[in-house]
């Protein structure tokens, strides 16, 4: 037997030859990423200049339909000179107040209730049932209850919020406490942990990511909740702003508010998506080098 | 020839002694399976591993090998007979045993130091004093240097090197395995069979180890227990006189290795094929 080893001589002539092709893949992945962004503009500006010049022509009514450049001046117009209802700042503040407050109501009852029925499987079996039949009651509707309960105020808009939060987080709770890996807890309980210890540092990190999925979907059910209790009836927000557009025939109304509630739940999204990565950076990334 | 002439005596057994690290004596287990059927586990099982001995459970699959672990933690009660462990009946998880798992029981959201200190932690050691422990097991299996990465970011025998240390770092009396390096490569498993005598022999803990495969179990024991197919119960147990400190590189091809294992096989080989054929008939 013999061992072989490499000529040392051609060690360098490949290491160059490396290089030269890692900053062509370098240079190919830049060119396909300057392509996506420039399609997805270039998409952009096709539809609402289409719908520009449609309007335009009158092939799509601007009465029904609006029109991108009387959207953006209804938008401008509530930005300088303010709405029928006071500020624009203000609606945009009370709506994402009520949302907040919901979302974090509804998202802490969920996390709590889904940890206590995922341990205890007497709670877990009695309830169901009940929740079942809560689930299943059209969350919408319970809008016009709490408004005739509440009153026209926050707490209408706050409570409609929390209704639809909850379900959606308690569910995914649930379920990843039920998920928790079995080996994992008896390892947990064979080191030395209570119960306690092992719902606090067991159950609860390995539903993380579930709970975290949920809050993703749940935000926009609890902005949900807010606009439609404000359609419902409100004397601030957004959902009354689009209610008063609608009343008032005022197509470029409805489609700025939908777009000023669209980029406030964007927004929000990326600050969730943000806390997501810090709290779970110990999973593995998913597309990116490892341990970069 | 005779049995006694050579490395594997095998022995009778008999009711444990009243200072074992572990007795399981004549202990059925029966469970009621979810769809109301009777189901036994285990059936009149004696076993006996006295204080710093190294006990191999060898049989087919399913004959309730793991089993045998679950009721010293006290994770399964037996239906008759009784578990003593250090001379106690089991009756709750004790703070003498560690567990070492075979698929992989660490905690991923924690950094391989944060894994290690768990078991102080949770036992309420203070936690400067807990850290430096687990530092120093950290460097006593080779990982100083990945103290502050993920499970995720290392690789299979280093995830199970954070296992042991984890586990070892409790300083347990009894230590239970279970099948803990079945998922390796060859190479990682032969350098960590190393890894655990050499941790074994330095704290004389008292280990069972459950394992399918006959040659690691005789390397490693010293003495095996054969089971029957399921439900199981020992068949028979043997005593494996090969000298320590041993090195699992050069063991399999020691010419006493190779005879001790043939006369287990023998005995064993049967219980596999009883195990497949029933597997066959039932599907499983």
């Amino acid at each position: 037997m013999t061992a072989i080893s490499p000529a040392a001589d051609r060690a360098a002539t490949r290491e160059t030859s490396i290089a030269i092709a890692e900053a062509r893949a370098r240079a190919r992945l830049r060119r396909r990423h300057a392509l996506v962004i420039g399609l997805r503009f270039a998409i952009l500006i096709v539809f609402l200049g289409l719908w520009e010049l449609g309007a335009d022509y009158n092939i799509i009514d601007p009465f029904f339909f609006a029109s991108p450049s009387g959207i953006w001046e209804q938008i401008w117009s509530w930005i300088t000179e303010g709405t029928s209802q006071g500020p624009l700042w203000l609606q945009i503040y009370v709506t994402l107040e009520e949302t907040f407050l919901g979302f974090v109501i509804g998202a802490l009852g969920g996390i709590a209730a889904g940890i206590i029925l995922g341990r205890n499987r007497l709670l877990a079996d009695v309830f169901s049932i009940y929740i079942k039949i809560a689930n299943s009651v059209p969350r919408v509707v319970l809008g016009s209850v709490f408004i005739i309960a509440l009153g026209l105020g926050m707490a209408s808009k706050v409570a409609l919020a929390v209704v639809m939060v909850f379900f959606v987080v308690f569910a995914n709770a649930f379920q990843g406490v039920r998920e928790a890996d079995r080996a994992m807890i008896a390892n947990a309980q064979i080191l030395g942990a209570s119960p306690f210890q092992i719902t606090r540092t067991v159950i609860i990190p390995s539903a993380m990511s579930w709970i975290l999925a949920s809050l993703h979907v749940s935000f926009g059910f609890a902005l949900v909740g807010a606009v439609v209790g404000e359609f419902l009836g409100a004397k601030q927000g957004m959902g009354l702003l689009i209610s008063t557009a609608q009343g008032a025939f005022n197509a470029n109304g409805v489609f700025a508010a939908m777009i000023i509630l669209a980029v406030m739940a964007l927004v929000v999204e990326f600050i969730i998506t943000r806390f997501e990565n810090y709290v779970v950076k110990w999973r593995p990334a998913p597309f990116n080098e490892q341990g970069a | 020839m005779q049995l006694q002439t050579m490395a594997a005596q095998k022995l009778s057994p008999a009711a444990p002694p009243a200072d074992a690290a572990i007795a399981i004596d004549d202990v059925t287990l029966r469970f009621v399976t979810p769809d109301g059927h009777m189901m036994t586990a285990i059936r009149d099982f004696t076993m006996t591993v006295a204080r710093g001995e190294f006990a191999c459970v060898v049989g087919p699959t399913g004959c309730g090998k793991s089993t045998t672990l679950n009721l010293v933690t006290g994770l399964l009660r037996p239906t008759t007979g009784n578990v003593r462990v250090m001379g106690n009946p089991v009756t709750d998880i004790s703070r003498d045993i560690g567990f070492v798992f075979q698929a992989d029981a660490l905690f991923p959201w924690r950094s391989v130091i944060d894994n290690v200190a768990a078991g102080p932690l949770y036992r309420g050691t203070p936690k400067a004093e807990a850290y430096d422990k687990a530092r120093d097991w950290i460097a006593r299996v080779g990982l100083a240097r990945f103290e502050k990465h993920y499970p995720h970011q290392l690789s299979g025998g280093m995830r199970k090197r954070v296992a042991l240390a984890q586990t070892f770092i409790n300083q347990p009396k009894i230590l239970l395995m279970d099948e803990p390096f079945s998922a390796l490569d060859m190479q990682t498993r032969t350098a960590m069979q190393d890894e655990l005598l050499g941790l074994w022999s330095e704290q004389k803990s008292s280990v069972v180890f459950v394992t399918h495969d006959l040659e690691e179990a005789v390397a490693l024991a010293d003495k095996v227990y054969v089971l029957t197919a399921g439900p199981g119960t020992v068949k028979s147990v043997y005593r494996i006189d090969l000298p320590r400190p041993r090195v699992m590189a050069d063991i399999r091809y020691d010419p006493k290795f190779v005879e001790i294992a043939k006369v287990i096989w023998n005995d064993l080989r049967e219980e596999v094929q009883l195990g497949q054929s029933r597997g066959l008939q039932t599907g499983h």
